[in-house]
């Protein structure tokens, strides 16, 4: 069924590494800051073609995302990356005055974000950053599914004015998305066209919705998969559209179900079109050490659960 | 170049307008306000480089950023005094659908303010950002910036303190209001601030005094010495000790003015104290 097909394994955060390389070479008021992980957000090439424009700041996020709001003051396009945990709840309040209030064009670049980091657990795991950010007026979130795209929108981002939250993560999956794709923010991509039922997928889960809608074409179900790239703007016409069609939804995050694209997902309907609902998510919970597929089984999250969800929300039609 | 006579009628008439906008809203900060008036006269009509109008980025022009933003109504005052929006609007402060919100934001686009302040402790940082990119852009002006000695109990300052020490960024001025009193009683009573100026000096700072932050003449010559001392590898800081509510004998010696406003008698008490010198808003 799927005219995707995986290129070979690799992790996002790579892709915003490369992002960053190009975005080196290209623009350059682009400058980037860490918070002591260079190693893990994979800007060692960004920082060795652009000493100048790197700064470290040390084991100090509070003050690594007021730099990165005063470095706008001048003109410069500040991307400020560290793992979602320390990028987000740990500095709240300077992202809520400093950039997002203060309408700072800072691209807060969150790696590690979910279960999907692992064996660390739950001190470094975070499943409520997306909810923290899109409650935030003005900021922009995204949460990219592969290599490929994530580099595509660590370019994009640059581009646009205004605070943006791009949240990726540690593990090697499936790189499936057109290497030449171009990222519009807010724009939800379809990946396979159904008409049963609608799965609205973002970041890692959006493979595992691949790998569902193909198991569920086998048992005579046909699943439209969308890819929910961007959360805040929400496409709501491409959400709409779909679930006329279809007539029930199941939405698919590597997030807590309180906040994240779910909701979102079902403030549009609510509002607009009352529609069955499935979550997809974790449900009200913290993480725990494991690998990355132990922690998607056991909090349901891969292409079993989105299976099991859409069975169930066929019945509720 | 105003004259030294210029500069303190002007300082007079800040101080009244302080006392007019939070009398007139009865809300807002006048006992930090009225401690750095001098301070903040000196700043923007004697030492900043100033371009006309303003713009954003502030390219070409020396910048300053308010940490302790609860001292809005100085910073309106002085900002409107400066010419950067009519002395008129100072009518609207703290009012449903005014530019001059309780503390200052760029959210309403309100000029001469790049960053919103109030939550405590982030303005180090964010100077320190302006001022990097001061430096990527190959622009020798600099960085000012005002802090509260209380505010110095948040933990992101002293991120941003060793950061600046650390990264030479030395086109950074930062001032810290040391008026030894903050919203529970005096600093060395709620967390001990203990000798400021030793612990920049120990992280690496370039430090000077100006003993009496409410004698303008003092705060000319001590932000003109700090001036001087930039661009030599360190940040500059200067611990400045000023009086709360200076200008309204009843509002000194106390921190019970930190945010509140004067009644209808005291409001008449401090304005005689401060008589008309370059015409109320």
């Amino acid at each position: 069924m799927t005219k995707y097909t995986d290129q070979g394994k690799q992790d996002t955060r790579s892709g915003y590494g490369a992002g960053m390389t190009e975005l080196g070479r290209t623009n350059p008021n682009v400058v980037a800051l860490c918070a002591d992980l260079i190693g893990s957000l994979k800007i060692d090439t960004f920082i060795k073609e652009n000493p100048e424009r790197f700064f470290q700041v040390g084991i100090a996020e509070a003050n690594m995302m007021g730099i990165a709001a005063g470095l706008t003051i001048g003109g410069k396009i500040p991307f400020a990356s560290t793992f979602a945990n320390f990028a987000t709840g740990r500095v709240y309040d300077q992202i809520r005055q400093s950039i997002a209030y203060s309408d700072k064009n800072v691209k807060i670049c969150a790696s590690h974000a979910g279960l999907t980091l692992g064996e660390d657990g739950a001190t470094h795991q975070i499943l409520e950053d997306i909810g923290l950010m899109k409650m935030l007026p003005g900021m922009t979130v995204i949460n990219p599914c592969d290599y490929n795209q994530t580099k595509a929108a660590t370019i994009a981002i640059a581009e646009h004015h205004g605070p943006v939250y791009l949240r990726f993560g540690r593990p090697k999956v499936a790189n499936f998305t057109p290497v030449d794709q171009k990222f519009e923010i807010g724009k939800a991509l379809m990946l396979n066209e159904g008409t049963d039922v609608t799965i609205l997928a973002t970041g890692h889960l959006v493979w595992q919705s691949l790998l569902a809608a193909e198991a569920l074409e086998n048992q005579g179900i046909s699943a439209e998969v969308i890819n929910i790239h961007t959360i805040k703007p929400l496409d709501d016409k491409a959400i709409l559209d779909s679930v006329k069609k279809t007539g029930c939804v199941v939405t698919a995050e590597e997030h807590n179900y309180l906040g994240g694209l779910g909701e979102s997902v079902a403030r549009v309907l609510a509002t607009h079109h009352p529609t069955p609902q499935e979550f997809v998510a974790t449900k009200d919970t913290f993480g725990e050490s494991g690998t990355p597929d132990q922690l998607m089984e056991k909090y349901g999250l891969n292409n079993k659960a989105i299976e099991a969800a859409v069975l169930k929300v066929l019945k509720r039609k | 170049m105003p004259n030294t006579q210029e500069l303190q009628d002007l300082v007079i008439q800040v101080r009244r307008d302080i006392l007019r906008m939070v009398h007139k809203v009865n809300s807002g900060h006048p006992g930090g306000s009225l401690g750095c008036t001098e301070f903040m006269v000196a700043l923007y009509n004697e030492i900043m480089d100033l371009k006309d109008g303003f713009d954003m980025d502030g390219i070409g022009e020396d910048i300053f950023f308010l940490s302790n933003g609860h001292i809005s109504p100085l910073f309106y005052s002085v900002l409107a005094r400066r010419g950067y929006f009519p002395i008129d609007e100072l009518n609207t402060f703290r009012l449903i659908n005014s530019r001059l919100q309780g503390h200052p934001t760029t959210h309403e686009g309100l000029p001469g303010v790049r960053v919103a302040s109030g939550s405590l402790g982030q303005g180090m940082s964010v100077a320190i950002g302006a001022a990097l990119a001061k430096k990527l852009n190959g622009d020798d002006h600099l960085v000012y910036s005002l802090h509260g000695d209380g505010e110095l109990q948040e933990g992101q300052n002293w991120e941003a303190i060793m950061y600046a020490a650390g990264n030479k960024v030395d086109n950074l001025i930062a001032t810290i209001d040391r008026n030894g009193q903050q919203i529970d009683g005096s600093t060395e009573d709620v967390l001990p601030l203990g000798d400021v100026g030793e612990k920049f000096k120990v992280f690496g700072w370039d430090v000077l005094e100006i003993e009496n932050g409410n004698d303008l003449e003092q705060v000319i010559a001590g932000l003109q010495e700090a001036k001087g001392r930039t661009g030599k590898g360190k940040p500059v800081c200067i611990v400045m000790t000023t009086e709360m509510g200076n200008g309204v004998d009843f509002m000194m010696h106390t921190h019970a003015w930190h945010g509140k406003a004067p009644s209808d008698e005291q409001l008449a008490i401090a304005l005689e104290q401060n008589p008309e010198t370059l015409g109320d808003y």
